[in-house]
């Protein structure tokens, strides 16, 4: 055990702990911001219990993915100093400006939301969790700014011993980060929608608040077959973009070892990364590849064996991971489009109910798999061709990063543990309603 | 001016400005089980931060940001070398900010408690290791040449380390006292008000110590002597701290809550001026010294975070100030959502 390897599984437990979390708040964020502007708008009361009731749920996931953000921030210092020491010029600028210009005002407008009920006016009040909204996706644009850098570094040189600016425009409008930014805004959307259809799918097996939580699913299931499409358009594009960027990345996800015109893609393949070669290969489409990347099934697309081999990421988790990714991506459609044709009497949908109850946690998977696929497929280059994550970690003693990381590993799984189950707990209980409307 | 000067007194700035806001509320928590004596009082206590305490600590987010941001160098090798003291913060700060949203969400006085002590350790940790931490880099850190660090945790828990902790301790807790009192009614209010000024003396006698034990710790003074001028700084400090104690006799808690900023400006101020451009100092040789003009970014990031920070500090200083008198008077009753 080196400290490259303790900070890396550090970093990687700790980041995914946190976006266990995130993509809810950027997602419902979105979605109570919505109700609350319903109720603004028509004063039905529905709206309101709605705002409170998803809002509760929301605040419970915001708190812990708010604390679990900090410490990334931080460690990037402590655990990978090199690394901050020779693209800080670059990095460094683009999380200090996710502070000032995001964070900030999700962070100041969520106490006035959850505080402000009585001293603010309904379109204030509404606004202020607009700002909330806003606030943390444009969070997410800065984060994934500064990591579509890392995947492909651009708008700099070297000079003085490291990374120096050059082009601050090149490093925030580049494709590879416009992508990126609207696969995992969408990608959240659609986790929060299946979130609110699966916990209202809960309460309309039990027959309970009928209207309520029709309602709710409604409107999870609007936004969710919108951005499930969304996300799926925008995975493909960002195929493209990794394909001429990241050709290693895309060779992993597809476990193509020789470079070859009309590239296939394999229903399901096992990659043996010793002998360069696929053990098992199952289901070949002939050009599909070349056809997704490049829109032409002739062109030619990179395999691994082009690269040294110590150049080439982990196949075998990367190319599962994207799979599973996929499957699951093409899943949200199927759901989410046979909910959309079910939509007048889903009570009488008993059974599309309970898939959609059991469906919660699948978003959290695909979202946990997708990012396996970035992260892993830039191994192993913490910049994608321009630093090895090997000469990036901080020269501090083991000890110490395992004494963190086994704390980190107990704090989190007790937090883990917490939150969920007061989320599902608080989901269970159901709203408060005025009385007369409990009858109903 | 230059680019760098002026960021480094940013960077001054913007620690300071987290120690003012977050201040508060670190400093209640540290009281927190000793001033709360039932739940009514508790509940007072949380929701007396409870609206802003989220925005306060994005200035530490801003801080370290900024750090990484204009001064790499320094953010790589002073988090790294301070890394169990850092990651000791950063628990505390993840137990805190859950402790104030989860402490009401299951009716049970264990589960209640279980989260009080975590917001007491959670509030104080960081108080002490901020004071002890920067106490440390005005004493210089035995850092070498590649900048790596030749000490271990127990290297900071120094004398003057630790009275630094200390001084940071008293500055918060007696700010927070101050909030409070202007948050609170009835007994608590009182014995907050009793609490900032019980302790009043016990800060003033450490923060002497603390600018004496500085004259031969350290060599802050050393800009000091060199512009007398300079003098001001510390000057502005001792008015805030007896500030403080007068407003307090008068009751006027508002006006010492300001008198109480005043002073943690001119403390972490104290430092920044004389440590200038030394950002973080070796004890091992001045020559391995990281300074604001050794370690600082490229002058175009520079020059595009100085925009950045032009617009922004004061955005966000405005609509934090708005929070700020959207929640102005006593806590509420009816209002209490933690």
């Amino acid at each position: 055990m080196d400290v490259l390897l303790l900070s890396r599984v550090q970093f990687a437990a700790t980041t995914m702990f946190h976006f266990l979390f995130v993509p809810l708040t950027l997602g419902l964020s979105v979605l109570v911001a919505y109700m609350e502007t319903k109720y603004v708008k028509t004063g039905d009361e529905t709206y309101l219990h709605m705002t409170k009731f998803w809002g509760k749920l929301f605040l419970i996931n915001f708190a812990i993915g708010v604390v679990t953000g900090i410490t990334l921030e931080f460690q990037f210092g402590t655990n990978w100093s090199r690394y901050s020491a020779y693209v800080g010029d670059i990095f460094g600028s683009l999380l200090a400006i996710e502070a000032t210009a995001a964070f900030f005002l999700e962070s100041v407008l969520i106490g006035v939301w959850i505080f402000g009920w009585k001293r603010l006016s309904k379109k204030a009040h509404a606004t202020a969790i607009w700002l909330v909204a806003i606030g943390s996706n444009l969070s997410a644009v800065w984060i994934l700014i500064a990591n579509a850098w890392m995947q492909s570094p651009v708008g700099y040189t070297i000079r003085n011993g490291r990374a120096e600016l050059t082009d601050f425009a090149a490093v925030v409008f580049q494709k590879f980060a416009v992508v990126k930014f609207i696969h995992t805004v969408s990608a959240a959307l659609v986790l929060a929608s299946f979130f609110v259809m699966g916990f209202s799918a809960y309460h309309l097996l039990k027959k309970k608040q009928l209207d309520f939580f029709t309602r709710s699913f409604k409107i999870g299931l609007g936004f969710g077959l919108v951005f499930s499409l969304v996300v799926f358009i925008m995975g493909d594009l960002n195929g493209v973009v990794v394909a001429e960027k990241q050709p290693t990345k895309l060779a992993a996800m597809e476990s193509l070892w020789n470079t070859t015109e009309r590239a296939p893609i394999y229903l399901f393949a096992l990659p043996d990364q010793e002998n360069a070669r696929n053990k098992v290969e199952i289901g070949r489409i002939p050009g599909a590849l070349s056809f997704l990347v490049k829109h032409d099934i002739n062109a030619e697309v990179q395999g691994l064996k082009d690269f040294p081999k110590d150049e080439r990421p982990p196949v075998l988790p990367i190319s599962l991971a994207f799979k599973g990714m996929v499957g699951l991506g093409t899943i949200f459609i199927l759901l989410t489009g046979f909910g959309w044709l079910k939509r007048k009497k889903l009570t009488e949908s008993p059974g599309y109910l309970k898939l959609m109850m059991l469906a919660v946690p699948l978003p959290y998977i695909a979202i946990q798999l997708g990012w396996l696929v970035t992260e892993l497929g830039r191994q192993p280059w913490i910049v994608y061709g321009l630093v090895k994550t090997a000469d990036a970690p901080s020269p501090i003693d083991t000890t110490q990063v395992l004494f963190t990381l086994v704390a980190f590993t107990l704090v989190y799984t007790l937090l883990g543990i917490i939150g969920f189950t007061l989320i599902i707990r608080n989901a269970r209980k159901g709203p408060k309603l005025a009385p007369a409307e409990e009858a109903q | 001016m230059n680019l760098q000067t002026t960021w480094f007194l940013l960077w001054g700035l913007l620690w300071a400005l987290f120690f003012i806001s977050d201040g508060f509320d670190f400093g209640i928590g540290t009281l927190y089980l000793f001033l709360g004596k039932s739940e009514a009082d508790k509940r007072v206590m949380i929701n007396a931060m409870g609206p802003l305490w989220d925005g306060n600590q994005v200035w530490l987010i801003t801080a370290g940001g900024v750090t990484f941001a204009a001064f790499p160098t320094v953010y790589a090798v002073m988090f790294s070398s301070m890394y169990s003291a850092l990651m000791l913060i950063l628990f505390a700060l993840i137990i805190r900010g859950v402790s104030f949203e989860l402490r009401g969400k299951v009716d049970d006085p264990r589960w209640r408690g279980m989260w009080d002590g975590c917001i007491f350790v959670g509030s104080f940790l960081p108080a002490l290791l901020f004071g002890v931490a920067f106490a440390n880099i005005f004493q210089g850190i035995p850092i070498d040449q590649h900048g790596v660090y030749q000490g271990t945790l127990f290297t900071l828990l120094n004398p003057y380390g630790l009275l630094g902790g200390v001084l940071f301790v008293l500055l918060f807790t007696v700010h927070g006292a101050v909030w409070l009192a202007t948050k609170s009614e009835g007994e608590l209010h009182d014995r907050a008000a009793f609490t900032a000024g019980a302790l009043w003396p016990v800060l003033l006698v450490v923060a002497v110590a603390f600018l004496v034990y500085s004259r031969f710790a350290t060599s802050l003074y050393a800009n000091y002597l060199a512009s007398p001028i300079l003098f001001a700084v510390i000057i502005l400090t001792v008015l805030g701290l007896v500030g403080i104690r007068i407003y307090l006799a008068k009751g006027a808690f508002y006006k010492a809550w300001f008198a109480s900023a005043l002073t943690i400006m001119g403390a972490v101020f104290f430092g920044v001026v004389g440590l200038f451009p030394n950002m973080f100092p070796s004890s091992l040789n001045a020559k391995y010294s990281l300074t604001a003009f050794n370690a600082s970014s490229s002058p175009l990031t520079l020059k595009i975070m100085l925009v950045v920070a032009g617009i922004f500090v004061p955005l966000v200083l405005a609509y934090q100030l708005w929070a700020y008198l959207v929640f102005k008077g006593k806590v509420r009753e009816e209002e209490m959502m933690y």
